[in-house]
Order: structure tokens, then sequence, then C-alpha cells
């Protein structure tokens, strides 16, 4: 007999795990109940995590509450309230252009990182923050850096009978970004997307893109020029030639290839050009954005 | 909790059993051909276009994309239950047949249900929030003119319902 555990704690949900590695961990459905009512997943056991409260939660930790621990639960609804907005921007930014409200109630942030697929919206900002992912089975709890975590294309470093339970990103000093482009506004997957965190007292700019690999890609180089030539101070706009240059070497980062969805070519223009919009909104010259 | 193929659902506040479930059946399969629910309407069972929308505690979600036997004892809020009453149209619905923003039918239900969950929230919402809450379900008839002309109407209804 099928059947569906509905978790009630985490331990719950890893003792059912324990007894049946198999089974498949359930939260919002958004991506699961997809291929279960095309008839591309057969239904085995199901551990339905989306009513573990010690999931839902967030909490700020570390000796200065600079760091976000997300619990895996939290709905893409919840990260674009304004409380967590005000944290992670760029991450309400990206939760907020997830589907359309209906799908924004379910889907959850934990359930986007576990599908890891190249156009998952949270996971370009999960990678500019240099996220790290908690995990936990019965046999302990382990943590992960994000790349260590989303490995390829849907593919993730979760072993049979492990749940993710949190992600923990920092809290920075510092205006954040995320930029889409699609076929369309809503409830859209994106073709291409980008998001950019400057880190004022680090004096940093972390830019990541998304769609554009099999994995999401930081633009190293263009954060190296960023560093050097951006005014952390001031954060007025930087010269042209800075936005383009780092335009350019945003989009030598992108691997793209050509799908259902979009050519090549035009996924490294569209890249280029979300690089510029993203670079001159941070610095554009107000200084107490991020005060 | 352990379910399979029996559990209970509550729907519009009343406990309805299910028995014999297949596994995987959604929420919205079991409302329709179950317990004869047929209100929410079965289109595209991959979320895209909202017709199947109903409340999970509180909540708008897609039902074509929820496991039923995992909404267990959770409370479910179908186009059925959206007035206490089957013969009075709630504000909403009065609204919709006003403005015309009704043709075929289909994807009605599900609208009804995201701008009864929008209004809950905002009886003042402006035409960008409007456009965003309805931005799940999908109309093929009517261009939307007609339905944000009934947003506005249900909105002004509601807000002289509520009494200051
Ligand atoms: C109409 C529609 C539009 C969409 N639009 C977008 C979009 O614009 N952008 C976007 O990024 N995505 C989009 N999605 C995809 C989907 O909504 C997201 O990927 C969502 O975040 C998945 O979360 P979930 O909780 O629903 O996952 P589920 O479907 O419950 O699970 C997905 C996967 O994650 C695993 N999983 C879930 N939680 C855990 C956990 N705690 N530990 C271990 N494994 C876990 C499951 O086993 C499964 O493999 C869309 C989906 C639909 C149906």
């Amino acid at each position: 007999m099928v059947t569906v555990t509905i978790a009630t704690s985490i331990d719950d949900a890893c003792a059912a795990l324990d007894s049946d590695p198999g089974a498949l961990v359930m939260a919002g459905g958004t991506d699961l109940m997809v291929e279960v009512n095309r008839g591309t997943r057969l239904v085995g056991n199901v551990v339905a995590v989306d009513r573990v409260p010690e999931l839902r939660g967030w909490s700020l930790e570390g000796d200065r509450s600079d760091v976000l621990r997300l619990g895996a639960g939290t709905t893409c609804a919840d990260l674009a309230e304004p409380s967590l907005a005000k944290l992670v921007p760029a991450l309400a930014q990206a939760a907020r252009t997830v589907g359309s409200p209906q799908i924004r109630n379910a889907a959850t942030l934990g359930g986007n990182l576990a599908t890891a697929s190249p156009a998952g919206d949270t996971l370009p900002v999960l990678a500019a923050l240099d996220a790290e992912v908690e995990l936990r089975s019965s046999a302990g709890t382990r943590r992960l850096p994000l790349d260590e975590f989303v490995v390829g294309v849907k593919v993730n470093a979760l072993v049979p009978g492990e749940l993710i339970t949190a992600i923990r990103v920092p809290v920075l000093n510092g205006p954040q970004e995320f930029l889409k482009v699609g076929t369309r506004n809503a409830m859209v997957i994106a073709v291409t997307s980008l998001a950019l965190v400057v880190d004022r007292p680090g004096r940093t700019v972390r830019v990541a893109l998304g769609s554009v690999a099999p994995v999401p890609v930081r633009a190293i180089e263009a954060e190296v020029l960023a560093a050097e030539r951006c005014d952390f101070d001031g954060m007025s706009v930087p010269p042209d030639e800075v936005v383009e240059r780092f335009a350019i070497l945003t989009a030598d980062a992108a691997r793209p290839i050509d799908d259902h969805r979009g050519s090549a070519a035009y996924r490294r223009h569209a890249v280029s050009v979300l690089a510029r919009r993203a670079i001159r909104r941070a610095f554009s010259g107000v200084p107490s954005v991020a005060a | 909790m352990t379910t399979s193929e029996d559990f209970s659902l509550v729907v519009n506040g009343s406990h309805r059993s299910v028995v014999d479930a297949l596994p995987g059946e959604s929420l919205l399969f079991v409302l329709r051909e179950r317990l004869g629910l047929i209100g929410s309407k079965n289109a595209c069972e991959e979320g895209e276009c909202g017709s199947c929308t109903v409340r999970l505690d509180g909540e708008t979600v897609c039902s074509c994309l929820v496991l039923a036997a995992a909404a267990a004892d959770r409370e479910v809020v179908t186009i059925e239950g959206l007035t206490s009453e089957e013969a009075v149209l709630s504000d909403v619905q009065q609204a919709f047949l006003d403005a015309g923003a009704v043709q075929c039918g289909f994807c009605t239900p599900g609208l009804l249900m995201a701008v009864d969950a929008l209004l809950d929230a905002d009886d003042e919402p402006d035409e960008l929030t409007v456009r965003e809450a309805i931005s799940g379900n999908l109309c093929r008839c009517t261009g939307y003119g007609r339905i944000l002309d009934a947003v506005d109407r249900a909105a002004s209804a509601r807000r002289s319902q509520v009494t200051p």
C-alpha cells in the first residue's frame, strides 16, 4: 500500500525517510505534481513536509545578527513579505517573479533549490550571496556551500533519506538587484536572469547568472572590476566605460545554449543588458540606499 | 499522520471522507470526481491557468498541484463555499455579472477565488495590484477589461459593506 506521511516535525520527517529512504519528499508540490499529473512520475510513498513549522520560520544568527537562516519550507510568498524583503531584497524580488500568487503561496525555497533547474529563480541570488545549504537526515546534519549542492542540470547533492532544512545567507549592507528576462512579465520561466549584491563595508559586488549555464554562474572578472572601480562611499554612478566593461565581462561568464526559450546569442546579449541595468541601479548616486 | 487511499478532507466547513483514492490523485481530481464539486475547473493540470484555484488554509493555490492525501484535515474552500447560502451571490460574483466579465465562464470560478482573496487582503487595490493578483488566472475570452472593471466594482461593494 502506498502511503503519504504528513510530517509535523523535522524528526518526524527524518524518521519516515529513515525507514523508507526511497520515499518522495513533497513540499509545495508545484514541481512534483506537474510531473505526477502528466504521468511522468509514478507516485510511491510520499513524505509531505509542508506542515512542519520548524521548516517554515526564519531567524537571524551570528554575533552581529548578520546571518539569515531561512527554513527550507519558506514559501515564495513569505520571501516577498516586507520583513524578509528588507533583509535580502534580491531574494524577495526573485521570489516575487516565480509563477503567480497561487504558485508563490505553495512554492518553497527548499523545493526551488532541490529541483536545481538552471532557470530556478532563487538560485542566482543564492549564488551571489554565497548561500549555505543545511541538510539533515537521521545520520546527522551537514552544511554545503551552494555550488557543492547544485551540481548539474536538475542534479543536487541530496542523498536518499536526506532533507534540506535551511538555507543561510548573509545580511549585507548595500543595494541588491534581481532581474529576469522572459517572454512576458508574469508567469514565466527565465530566459536569462541576473542577481547583483553589493557589500558596502566589504567594498565588493557579487554577480550571478541564471538560465545561461547548467548551474548558476558567478561573473568573477566583472566582480573584480566592480570592486576596483565602483564608488562604495558615495555610491555614484560608475563612468560609462566601467559600466560597458562590466557588461562585457558579465556576458563573458555566461555559457548559454540554444533551446526552445531562446538562442545562446540572445541570452548573452540579454545578460549584458541586465548587467548594465543592475550596476546602474545599484550605484545610482544615492548613498543613503544602504545606510 | 499517515494517510493512504482513505482519508478525510475539510471542504467548505464539512468533513468529507475519500475512499479508495489512487496514489497521486490531486485535490482537484478528488473535489471533482470523488466529491462531486465540479465548480473548480480542470484545464492545464500544471498550475498555469488558475481555473482550479481554491483556498487552502486561507491561501489561494492551484488545487491541481495539491496532493489530495497530503491535504487531509486542512481547510479547503472551493467556489461552492464562496457564499454561505447557495442562492445568494457574493459581492465578487455580483460584480462579475454586473460588469459583464463572464463570457464562456470557464475561468470564472478561479478568478472569483483569486479576486475574493485579493479583496480580503486589500479592498482598495490599485490596477497594478489587481493585475498581479489575477496574473495566475488565464481568460481567453474577455481580454481582461471587464474583469478589471468587475474587480473595481467588487472592491467598492466590499468597502461599503465594512462599516467605518
Ligand atoms: C505554473 C508554474 C510556474 C512556475 N514558475 C516558476 C518561476 O517563475 N520560477 C521558478 O524558479 N520556478 C517556477 N516554477 C517551479 C516551482 O514552483 C518552484 O521550483 C518551486 O520553488 C518548487 O517548490 P515546491 O515546494 O513546490 O517543490 P515540490 O514540488 O514539493 O518539490 C520539488 C523538489 O524538491 C524536493 N524537495 C522539496 N522540499 C524539500 C526539502 N525540504 N528537502 C529535500 N527535498 C525537497 C522534492 O523532493 C522535489 O524533488 C513554476 C511552477 C509552476 C507549476
